[in-house]
C-alpha cells in the first residue's frame, strides 16, 4: 500500500464506496465520548451511541468536541494523525467507574466511529478529568495507519 | 492557600486531607488527586496521558497493515 494513500484516508480523498456525500472540503467535526467499565466497546463499535456512555453532574452526553487534528503527515510507511489538544471536562462528578473514550466523526450523520482507547479505571468527584495525547509521531500519534 | 472544588463548595485546601497517587504502564501514565473530610471524598481529579496508539479493548490494534 502507498504511504501517500495512508495520508489521503485521512484527508478523505479516496471513495472505493458509493454510500458518501461529501458537500464540502471543509474539515469533520469529531467528538470524544467517556464509557463505563462495564461497557463493551472495542473494534466492533461502528457509531456513537448512548449506551454504557458516562452520566453525571457537568457531562454533556456526546462528549466534548475535539477542537483540530494535526495535519494528517506520514513518516516512514506510516501515516498519522492525533488531535492537538487534550480532551477535558472540568467541575464533574462521574461517580461510575470509567475506562473508555471513543473518538468518532459528529459531522457522519450515522457518528461513525473512529477509535477506541482504553484507561486504568477512573472517577471524578467535583474535579477535572483530563485526557492528554499521546506525541504526533509514528509509532504513538493517536490515529496511525502502518 | 489553594481553594478546592468540593462536594460541598470550594473549601480552603487546609481543611482537607490531600492523597495523591500516579499510574505509569506502557499505554498511560495517569496522576489523580483525592480530597478528604474525615472519611468523606469531596474531590477527585485525574489526568491520563495516552502513550502509545490505539489498543482496542479487546486488545486489537488500532492500526491497519
Amino acid at each position: 500500500m502507498c504511504t501517500s494513500f495512508k495520508q489521503d484516508l485521512f484527508n478523505g480523498l479516496h471513495a472505493f464506496g458509493t454510500s458518501v456525500v461529501r458537500g464540502t472540503t471543509a474539515a469533520d467535526s469529531f467528538k470524544a465520548a467517556l464509557y463505563l467499565v462495564s461497557g463493551s466497546l472495542g473494534a466492533a463499535t461502528t457509531a456513537y451511541g448512548t449506551t454504557s456512555e458516562v452520566s453525571g453532574t457537568g457531562y454533556t452526553a456526546g462528549g466534548t468536541t475535539i477542537t483540530s487534528w494535526n495535519a494528517p503527515t506520514t513518516s516512514g510507511t506510516s501515516a498519522y494523525t492525533t488531535p492537538t489538544a487534550s480532551f477535558a471536562w472540568t467541575t464533574v462528578t462521574l461517580s461510575t467507574a470509567f475506562d473508555t473514550v471513543l473518538v468518532y466523526n459528529n459531522t457522519a450523520s450515522g457518528k461513525n466511529a473512529v477509535s477506541v482507547h482504553t484507561f486504568g479505571s477512573q472517577t471524578v468527584t467535583a474535579g477535572n478529568f483530563t485526557l492528554t495525547m499521546p506525541t504526533n509521531a509514528a509509532g504513538t500519534a493517536l490515529l496511525q495507519i502502518s | 492557600m489553594a481553594m478546592i472544588t468540593t462536594t460541598h463548595g470550594d473549601m480552603d485546601e487546609s481543611l482537607l486531607m490531600k492523597m495523591e497517587g500516579t499510574i505509569d504502564n506502557k499505554v498511560e501514565y495517569t496522576t489523580w488527586v483525592e480530597y478528604y473530610i474525615g472519611t468523606e471524598l469531596v474531590h477527585r481529579s485525574a489526568h491520563v496521558t495516552l502513550k502509545e496508539m490505539p489498543t482496542f479493548a479487546d486488545g486489537v490494534s488500532g492500526s491497519i497493515g
